[in-house]
């Protein structure tokens, strides 16, 4: 009666996992659009671009990444700031910038290469499409918009971690525009709001005044 | 036939139609959601509360789909069998006294859709016709994969048959020595099996008072070789060789739309009807107290029926429950177990069983 022992030791597993489950155990699953999991803090769903808290693009057009990617499917074209109106802080912003989402294998290489943290990697991975161009994401795709988000399909989510955004790119506050000699003294963007309160980048004559300084001093 | 009794044949027949309808319905809803429970899952839940109504969902969606007819199609057997799978399953209920006979305006109506003297054996040669559908359906679609299930069903089919009626063999030989006589009829087993052991036995009566007079009891080695065949007959996991969507997918594979759902309706249909002549032959059909009297009419009347339903819905979870347990077995297992423990179990309890009988009926055989 071997056979009859292991059956009834295999029916009372199923039976106490049915019994278990009526009586509210956990699930193993979710109703999936209703209700989301929450995804690893270092989840690789699709990019954004992001800004400076002040609304400058931090991509800086230096196809760093497009180099890293693995995949090719990164297109980015720079172009020199207008010096009136920029848009991002320094000589040079992404003017064109592409990914292919069909090709991209989300290596997050191009995270790791980008100098300004302006490629991230969020939390959204529901990109399906009726069309093979609609996979091609374009700036406007990408770009964060001033609510610090993007178009998809759960306007609620939250994308990104928002504190680390706000607080890690210190290292990152480039001069002002262009190095064009007119407009020296002038500040065009406010430096990165981080703990305390941060006052803007000196200006060349104030950074001359204080080299000046310390040497009499010394 | 006068028009009364004419009327009285056709409300047997629909009600006992309409109620395989029903309960297929909650039976496929059922099946589902018992596995999700048994995997730690939700089921369906959409469709109406508690996603009961998933298989309407589930109908409408294949009654509307387009049903493909392949280039290389044996057309006429192809068209066919779909409907050989469904008749044999509905016409096995057919014969199952699913409540208890109850009259109006002096007419006598059985709940049941033919009370043959021959039950017994229609139900066997009705089962044995539902394999000719999936043979004919693997056959007929002109593609290798169903053609494997369609044989397998052969093998399967002629194994677990054998042990099947063997078994049956034993319950009706036990039943003969119930009451007056042998009989096949169905209604007449579920008869002799009311009341409880201890009205037979009169020497064990106060703890046998609360045993229901069951064949299940005396039986109880027919009851578990029957079970296990009629799970094979209706190719249920795990015995669902015929259809292993894993390895070949299954006979109708080449199968869409409202035919493939013929198909499904058959199987759930079976896994119904076997459930209830399981329920009739070993757990005492429609009997049970009634509390007449204490009552209303009304109540002791439906009471037979609600016995009924639950003794074959504790089967069908027995069959659902079974299916999340066992992983399939592997084709010469399924052999094994069907030709070298079945058939030879079931040979050696009907000897045992037959000796019983003829000794207590006959006494020794020396004595005469």
């Amino acid at each position: 009666m071997g056979i009859l022992s292991e059956l009834i030791k295999g029916l009372r597993v199923t039976g106490g996992i049915m019994i278990r489950t009526i009586a509210g155990n956990e699930l193993v699953t979710t109703e999936y659009p209703k209700e989301m999991r929450v995804k690893p803090q270092r989840f690789h769903g699709r990019h954004v671009l992001n800004r400076y808290p002040d609304g400058m693009e931090k991509c800086i057009g230096c196809e760093l990444c497009a180099g890293a990617c693995p995949a090719q499917c990164i297109y980015v074209r720079g172009e020199d700031n207008d010096p009136d109106n920029p848009k991002s802080p320094g000589e040079r912003f992404g003017y064109v910038y592409e990914i292919n989402m069909l090709r991209c294998i989300f290596c997050g290489l191009c995270v790791e290469a980008c100098p300004t943290e302006a490629i991230t990697m969020t939390h959204l991975f529901e990109f399906s499409t009726t069309n093979r161009e609609d996979a091609i994401y374009t700036k406007e795709t990408l770009l964060m918009d001033r609510r610090g988000s993007v178009p998809h399909m759960f306007p609620d989510d939250e994308l990104v971690d928002l504190d680390e955004l706000d607080s890690a790119d210190g290292w990152v506050r480039a001069t002002a525009p262009s190095g064009v000699a007119a407009y020296q003294g002038i500040e065009m963007w406010q430096g990165t709001p981080g703990p305390g309160d941060w006052s803007p980048e000196p200006t060349q004559e104030e950074r001359d005044r204080l080299s000046r300084d310390r040497t009499s001093d010394g | 036939m006068s028009w009364p009794e004419f009327w009285i044949v056709v409300l047997r027949v629909v009600a006992t139609f309409a109620l395989l309808l029903l309960v297929t319905l909650i039976n496929v809803w059922a099946e589902r959601k018992i596995l999700a429970d048994m995997q730690n899952r939700l089921g369906p839940r959409r469709a109406g509360p508690w996603g009961i109504l998933q298989t309407v969902a589930d109908g409408l969606k294949l009654f509307f789909k387009e049903a493909v007819i392949p280039r290389r199609v044996e057309i006429g057997m192809y068209l066919l069998a779909p409907f050989l799978a469904v008749v044999p399953a509905f016409l096995i209920f057919m014969v199952v006294p699913w409540g208890r006979p109850f009259t109006i305006g002096g007419n006598e109506v059985a709940l049941q859709g033919a009370d043959l003297n021959i039950g017994l054996l229609f139900i066997l040669a009705m089962s044995s016709l539902a394999v000719y559908a999936v043979v004919l359906a693997g056959w007929s679609s002109g593609s290798k994969y169903p053609l494997l299930g369609g044989v397998r069903a052969t093998a399967q089919a002629i194994s677990y048959e054998a042990a099947m009626g063997l078994a049956m063999v034993a319950v009706v030989m036990f039943s003969a020595t119930q009451g007056d006589g042998g009989t096949l009829s169905l209604s007449e087993i579920v008869e002799r099996q009311a009341g409880t052991w201890g009205d037979i036995i009169p020497a064990l009566e106060p703890v046998l008072r609360f045993v229901p007079r069951w064949n299940l009891f005396p039986q109880i080695v027919a009851f578990v070789i029957f079970f296990t065949a009629i799970v094979a007959e209706t190719n249920r996991a795990p015995f669902d060789l015929v259809e292993a969507e894993q390895e070949i997918v299954g006979f109708h594979t080449e199968y869409s739309g409202m035919r493939f759902a013929m198909f499904f309706l058959a199987e759930y249909v079976n896994i119904f009807s076997m459930s209830a002549i399981a329920a009739t032959l070993f757990l005492g059909g429609w009997n049970g107290p009634t509390f007449e009297g204490s009552v209303p009419a009304i109540v002791s009347g439906i009471l037979p029926t609600v016995w009924f339903l639950a003794k074959t819905y504790l089967l069908v979870f027995l069959f659902i429950w079974v299916r999340a347990t066992l992983p399939r077995l592997r084709y010469d297992q399924l052999m094994q177990l069907g030709w070298k423990r079945l058939i030879p179990g079931a040979l050696a309890w009907l000897v045992l069983s037959t000796a019983v009988i003829s000794f207590r009926q006959f006494g020794p055989p020396w004595s005469s």
